[in-house]
Formats: structure tokens, C-alpha cells, sequence
């Protein structure tokens, strides 16, 4: 660990934050928070939901006012009133969710609000010229004029970096970059920040993806309870060692034993294909008690298969049968009523209302229980949200809004919807995106405490490290196409790899 | 049941949560700034005028916002599930078209209640087909009752090539006079029963349940099983019965119908759900809130008449209401 920086003489060109704090009410979410960043290096900030790191990044960005310490940025004091000001002083942020105007074209969007002008109109031809060469400089070869909605994630978040780059920015922020790209789309994103670092650029780098801080990062940042906790001067340090201090105590497991899977066959998936061949012809069984995992980099059509066999999107052809009888995928209900139900991949948009209570949204799901003659009695409701909250342990109350959980106890709330079904057949797509490594954990549990009960449980996760921890067996998806199905014997990190990228 | 966040805050502070009181505030769940409103209102109009607070004046306060009320029933079910309908005010004047023309000597002279149930259909008719392009073809809300909006007009008009058909049997005209027991209308009871029954459906019922959950997020609702097109298509239906309902007491309350009836009636339903503290984005909204939001229009236009408030000034106190009733519901909800 380094020393305060401080206390740490050489001064650079780089940035210097000084003891910054932050309070909301007496919420304090910073902390007499001090680290630096020199001229072209990556530092990664490391921390857990709420441990401060957006916090920073706002201050630094010029989106949040600290209420104490301050900024030196290329030897000058600095303390940017706005995001606009930060951009003037070179200091550029990537954020997790995209902000781009989606109906313009890419050069528009990197040239908003300073578009080319000549004699009035707008200058389409420079504007796009320029536009072009930036992108190219990032290894992006797409038109400039093309509409953004029309770009992949990958692409996007390409012209907001080319957008930054048009600004001049000497320091970018990355706020979780990789959450949405897959393999290849990450390695490229890396190699350019490899590139511009050797231009001078310096980054900031913020992540949940522990195993990506050794290859990209030059240094790395702890923070926790808006706390900095630990610095570290190299980037390769075992990643217990990262999450023990980010969670603040040792983890002991991350991930609990898996019980032998038992002897019926519960799901059955035969020849299944999507209408617009996102997955082609993947057939698959799955065990009571059984965890399947489902690797593949994004769009290999992992989220489009669960989806499907949930009933929630059309198939083209192929068959789903659970304990032997074969289920019409006609929509939800269908397939809720056959025993199949899905932990879907967007929690927010997909999984919960957030606005409503929890006893609400268990209720939403059940009401063929809850309400048996079709009459909902509010104490009724109640006691199913009760048993539910206590059988997952959701830090919550019924009449409690979702909104106000965390990511964790949200997620609980979701499976909890289903659990006392039970179902037969438990899918849940991303369980763990967006969620505290702390919390993760007791996810895990329940997960295998699902499958223990009986039930066939499938997993689907862009988190490696989780398919192999969780799963009995291993499915790999690449472009649609079923590469291979691995024992827990013989899945490793390396093996996978190879079938997803194949 | 939606409890909401003010009427749990209450609940906290009595500490003990008695039945009774739990069921009143089930009813008038999320309410509470708009209920505040009214009383403060009656207050004030009681204070300014030595007409407002008479028997007389309520009844016909009762009297004046039963077409409001009924129609504002079917927007409360639309503006739950997050659409909105545009065409009720033509809906109504079609509905009365056709009830004048299947029940009235002068034309098909088939009876006032054959022309009622024709009046229904057509109106639920009208209905479905929003609901259908906005579940099927895939129409915003917006657009789709906006195409119905006119179509209805224009098929209104259509009936009698725009003229009004005036004259109904004593017995209908009566059921918006006669006051039974002394102060109950058949129209106005009948606004109070539906008033009572969607209601019940609303916090008791898993249909009505779920079109909270569609307006909270229809992809939830729909991943959770719930049926969302269909219900959809029968939210828009009966918001068109209703609609249709209000054209007949109308007609009844006028002894005529008209096809330029109605005009702008959508507007007023609408602000009167969204002054009862409905979101516009779905998932927030009850009949208890849109019965004071009810109120609150009649109140208020009625109060301004006894005042002597000249009828465009009125137009702006309206609008004005409107934007404080959800600013301040705004406010209220940013606070916590």
C-alpha cells in the first residue's frame, strides 16, 4: 500500500484529491477521501454499491459539490461548478448508462452542443470528417452518419468515448464500462485505453469485475463505506484480497456446496430455435436439484433461450417439456402454470415495480393464491409477503416500497414471488448483475437452497467465475449455437473460454 | 392494496392500526393532499357565500357532476394502467346518437331501453377498437383515442346529419330529477354505486389489482402472468361503456341529444383523475382519489357561479387548479 499521497512528496502533473467529504442529511457517503492520479495510468476504484465511488466520480466530474477538501488537477486548484466546467478543464466521464440522444447521427452526437458551423447552417461535411477520423482513431469503423440507436452497446459507448477524445479530455472517468460488452468488445475498449494512456491520458476506472482491475488497471483504489481503505501500487493482487476489503471482513466462501442433483429429469429442452435465429437448435435437459449454468459471451443468445422457454418471447420451432409433459409456450401464464418461471436479466424494468410494495409485487405473481376466489384481502396479502421476506431473509417490510431496497433485497424479492409455488423448473437470468459482492453471497445460498428443494434451476451469467462456482454443469452458448455442454469436472475458466469464443 | 406512502406515515404516527380505520384509508389511499383540498374549498365557498352550504346547493352539486363522475370512472381505469383515452367525449356524444335514434318515434322508435343497450354496445364497441390498436397495432395510447376521438364525432354527426333529436319518455327524463328519499336521483345513485363497485374492484379484486401492476411496468406484469393485452382491451372497453353511460344520463338530464355534446369532456375527465392524484405513467390513482378530484370541479365551477365568476375566468381558475393539485403531489412525493 502506498502512503497518503499527501504525505507524498514528488509532486506531478497528475490529479490530487484531498481529503473530500460528502454528506446528504446525515447520511455521510464520503469521507476525508485522498488519492491521486499521475499522467498516463489507470487507477482503479474498487468498492462495493454505496462505498463512494459515484460519489468521487460526481465530485471529479463536476456533478456533485464536496462540502469539504479539494481537487488539484495539472497543478492548479480545481473545482468545477459543472459537468461543462470539467469538460473545459479536460476531465471527461464515461457513464454506465449511455448518455446519448439515440435519434441523432453519430457525428451529431459527438459535436452536440458545439456543432461545426459555417455561415449559419451546420457544418455536415466537416463535422462528419472530424467526427470520422476520431472514431477511426479508436479502431471504430462505422458511418458518422448513421443513427446511434442503431449502433450495439459496444458501439456506443465507442462514440462516447470518440466524444471525450473531441474534447480534449486528459482524464476519463469509466463508470463500470464493461457491464454491458462482452469478451471481445472488453479487450477492445482495453486496448484503446492501453493506447491513449500512452498518448498521456489518465483514467479512472471504476468496476464490479474484479478479474478485469489486473489487466487493465496500474493501480488500484479500496473504498468502502465512503471510506478509501486501501491502496495498492500494482494491480495483480489475488482478488480475495480486493473483495475482503471491500466487504470488510474475510470471505470465507463465496460460494456455498452443491448437493448432489437427483434422478428425475425436470426440464427437457428439444431442438429450440428463435424466430430470428438469436439461438439455433439447442437442446438441453436439467435434473431436480440440478444447477445448469449458461455461459457465452453477450449476444450468444443466452437471455433470448431462458426468455423463450419461460414463455416470455416466441420460439420458432423445437420443444420444451417439463417432468415429461410437454408445455405449450404460448406466454408467461403458460408457462408459470407449467411450473417454469424466470428471475429476469433487467431487474428494474423486468423484475419488480419498483414504486409499489414488496407485498404488492409478491402478490402481482400469486394471485391464484393469494386470491383464490379472485378477492385480494389485504391481510392476506400481508401474511404471503411475511412468509416470503422470512423464507429469502429480505431486509424489508410488506408495505415497504421496492424502490427503497438494495439491489440484493430486490432481487430476493423477485425470487421470492415464485418460490412458494413452487415451481419446477427456477430460471434466473443474471442474478447477481448489479448487486454488492457482499451480497452476492447470500444470493448464491439461495440459489443452491432452491435447487436442494428439488427443483431444476437454471443460471445465466456473464460472470464467469459465478457459472463455474454455481453450477453442476456448464452450457455454452456462442452466436446462437450450442457449443458444448461441460461437467463441473472438467468447466474451467480456460475451457469455457474456448467454446464461447469458438 | 395500495397503501400509500402519506396514509402509512399516518398509520405510523397513530401507532395501532384499527380495522376500521384501515379500510377508510384504503379508500381514500394516496389521497390525503387532494381530500385536504376539497375541505379547504367547501370551507372557504361556505365562508364566502350563504349559498354554497344549503341542501339544495349540494344536491345540485351531485346533480351537475354525475356525467363527469361516471365518465372520470373508466379514465381512472385507462390512466392506471398507463394510457390515456381521448375519445370518451366523443364516445358520449355517439353513444347518445344512437340511443336518440334507436329509442325516438321520429326514428327507429324501438324504446328508450333498447336504445340504452345499443347505446352501450356502440360505446363499448368504440372502445375495444382503441384498445385493439393500442394492444394489437401497437398505436400510442394517445394517437389511437385520438383517431377515435374523431371517428366518434364524426359518426355521431352522421346519425342525424347533425341535428338533435329532442324529446324522451317522462320516465327517463325523470330518473335525473325525481330525488328518492328526498335527495337521491337514480343518476346520481347510479354514479355512486359505480363509484362504490369499481372501487371494491380496484382494491379488493386480482383483476384490479393487477392493472396496478401493469402501470407499474406492463413487462413486470406480463412476466408475473398477468394477462396484460386482454385486460387492456377491457380497461379501454368498459372506459367506452362508462363513457357511453354518461352520454345517457346526459340525455336524460337535457331531454336531447346532440351530436356536438360532450366536446372537451375528455379534458375535464382527465384533470379531474389527475387533481385526484393519479400518475399519468400509470401504476398511482384510485376512485376515491378521482371522486374528490370530481368534487373538486364541481365545487369549484360551482362555487364560482354563486361567486358570480364569469365562465372564462372559471376556465382559468381550472387550469390553474390543475397545475397546483399535481405540483403540489409532485412536491410531496420529491420530499420523500
Amino acid at each position: 500500500m502506498s502512503p497518503d499521497p499527501r504525505q507524498n512528496g514528488s509532486p506531478h502533473n497528475g490529479l490530487f484529491v484531498n481529503g473530500l467529504c460528502k454528506s446528504y442529511g446525515p447520511v455521510q457517503v464520503l469521507a476525508d477521501a485522498s488519492f491521486e492520479v499521475r499522467p498516463g495510468e489507470v487507477v482503479a476504484l474498487l468498492g462495493e454499491n454505496g462505498a463512494g465511488k459515484s460519489t468521487v466520480s460526481n465530485i471529479i466530474a463536476g456533478s456533485t459539490k464536496p462540502d469539504a477538501g479539494s481537487i488539484t488537477w495539472r497543478g492548479k486548484p480545481y473545482s468545477p461548478a459543472n459537468p461543462a466546467a470539467a469538460i473545459e478543464a479536460g476531465v471527461g466521464m464515461i457513464h454506465q448508462e449511455l448518455k446519448l440522444l439515440p435519434d441523432l447521427s453519430v457525428a451529431e452526437n459527438v459535436y452536440v452542443g458545439r456543432l461545426p458551423m459555417r455561415g449559419g447552417r451546420i457544418d455536415r461535411a466537416t463535422m462528419n470528417a472530424k467526427a470520422s477520423a476520431q472514431l477511426k482513431r479508436l479502431g471504430l469503423d462505422v458511418s458518422p452518419e448513421r443513427k446511434v440507436r442503431t449502433l450495439r452497446i459496444a458501439a456506443q459507448q465507442q462514440v462516447e468515448i470518440a466524444k471525450a477524445l473531441t474534447l480534449n479530455a486528459e482524464l476519463l472517468i469509466f463508470d463500470e464500462p464493461t457491464a454491458a460488452l462482452g469478451g471481445e468488445e472488453t479487450e477492445l475498449l482495453f486496448q484503446q485505453i492501453r493506447k491513449l494512456k500512452a498518448e498521456g491520458m489518465s483514467f479512472i476506472y471504476i468496476s464490479h469485475r474484479l478479474d478485469e482491475i489486473a489487466q487493465i488497471a496500474d493501480r488500484v483504489v479500496v473504498m468502502r463505506d465512503g471510506r478509501i481503505v486501501a491502496r495498492h501500487e500494482r494491480a495483480d493482487i489475488p482478488v480475495r484480497t480486493v473483495v475482503e476489503q471491500m466487504v470488510g471482513r474475510s470471505v470465507e466462501r463465496m460460494f456455498p456446496k452443491l448437493s448432489p442433483p437427483g434422478t428425475d429429469t425436470l426440464l427437457e429442452v428439444e431442438n429450440l430455435s428463435s424466430p430470428e435465429k438469436s439461438f439455433n437448435n439447442v437442446s438441453f435437459s436439467v435434473k431436480s436439484g440440478e444447477i445448469l449454468g449458461i455461459a457465452g459471451l453477450i449476444g450468444a443468445g443466452r437471455t433470448e433461450l431462458v426468455r423463450a422457454i419461460a414463455g416470455a418471447d416466441p420460439i420458432s420451432s423445437g420443444s420444451v417439456r417439463v417432468a415429461g409433459k410437454p408445455i405449450h409456450l404460448s406466454g408467461p401464464a403458460a408457462a408459470i402454470k407449467a411450473g417454469v418461471v424466470l428471475v429476469p436479466e433487467d431487474r428494474k424494468a423486468q423484475g419488480v415495480v419498483l414504486d409499489q410494495t414488496i407485498g404488492e409485487n409478491l402478490a402481482f405473481g400469486n394471485f391464484d393464491h393469494v386470491a383464490p376466489k379472485g378477492w385480494v384481502f389485504p391481510k392476506a396479502v400481508q401474511k404471503f409477503a411475511e412468509a416470503g421476506i422470512s423464507r429469502l431473509g429480505v431486509k424489508g417490510r410488506p408495505n415497504q416500497a421496492v424502490s427503497k431496497l438494495s439491489g440484493g433485497n430486490q432481487q430476493k424479492v423477485i425470487i421470492a414471488k415464485w418460490v412458494s409455488r413452487p415451481p419446477k423448473v427456477f430460471i434466473l437470468d443474471e442474478p447477481t448483475r448489479g448487486i454488492d459482492v457482499g451480497a452476492r453471497a447470500a444470493i448464491y445460498d439461495v440459489i443452491a437452497d432452491l435447487a436442494r428443494s428439488g427443483m431444476a434451476v437454471v443460471v445465466v451469467s456473464s460472470d464467469l467465475e459465478e457459472v463455474l462456482g454455481l453450477a453442476h454443469r456448464v452450457l455454452v452458448l456462442s452466436r446462437g449455437r450450442q457449443r458444448g455442454i461441460l461437467e463441473r469436472s472438467e468447466a474451467s475458466n480456460v475451457a469455457v473460454m474456448e467454446l464461447a469464443t469458438s | 392494496m395500495a397503501v400509500s406512502n402519506d396514509a402509512s406515515d399516518l398509520k405510523a404516527g397513530t401507532g395501532a392500526q384499527p380495522a376500521t380505520g384501515a379500510k377508510l384509508s384504503a379508500l381514500f389511499a394516496g389521497t390525503m393532499g387532494p381530500l385536504i383540498g376539497l375541505v379547504l374549498l367547501c370551507l372557504a365557498l361556505t365562508l364566502t357565500t350563504d349559498t354554497f352550504l344549503t341542501v339544495r346547493n349540494i344536491l345540485n352539486v351531485l346533480d351537475q357532476i354525475t356525467v363527469l363522475g361516471i365518465m372520470a370512472i373508466g379514465m381512472t381505469l385507462v390512466i392506471l394502467i398507463g394510457g390515456i383515452d381521448l375519445s370518451v367525449g366523443s364516445v358520449l356524444a355517439l353513444a347518445s346518437m344512437v340511443m336518440g335514434f334507436v329509442a325516438h318515434p321520429d326514428f327507429l322508435n324501438l324504446g328508450v331501453p333498447a336504445g340504452v343497450v345499443a347505446a352501450l354496445l356502440v360505446a363499448g364497441l368504440c372502445g375495444l377498437v382503441s384498445g385493439l390498436l393500442v394492444t394489437v397495432t401497437k398505436l400510442p395510447p394517445f394517437i389511437a383515442t385520438l383517431a377515435m376521438m374523431s371517428v366518434a364525432r364524426g359518426l355521431a354527426n352522421m346519425i342525424t346529419d347533425g341535428s338533435q333529436i329532442v324529446g324522451f319518455p317522462d320516465w327517463f327524463t325523470n330518473l335525473s330529477i325525481i330525488r328518492h328519499f328526498g335527495f337521491l336521483s337514480v343518476t346520481v345513485g347510479l354514479m355512486i354505486v359505480l363509484a362504490i363497485v369499481f372501487a371494491i374492484f380496484l382494491n379488493y379484486r386480482a383483476t384490479g389489482r393487477s392493472l396496478y401492476a401493469i402501470g407499474g411496468s406492463a413487462e413486470v406484469a406480463r412476466l408475473s402472468g398477468i394477462p396484460v393485452k386482454s385486460l387492456t382491451n377491457w380497461v379501454y372497453a368498459i372506459c367506452g361503456v362508462l363513457a357511453g353511460l354518461a352520454g345517457i344520463v346526459l340525455a336524460a338530464r337535457l331531454d336531447s341529444v346532440q351530436p356536438s355534446s360532450g366536446l372537451g369532456y375528455e379534458l375535464d375527465t382527465i384533470a379531474a383523475v389527475v387533481i385526484g392524484g393519479a400518475s399519468l405513467s400509470g401504476g398511482v390513482g384510485s376512485i376515491g382519489g378521482t371522486t374528490i378530484g370530481v368534487l373538486i370541479i364541481g365545487v369549484l365551477r360551482n362555487g364560482l357561479n354563486l361567486l358570480g365568476v364569469s365562465p372564462f375566468i372559471q376556465q382559468v381558475v381550472i387550469g390553474v387548479v390543475i397545475a397546483l393539485a399535481v405540483a403540489t403531489d409532485t412536491w410531496r412525493r420529491r420530499a420523500q
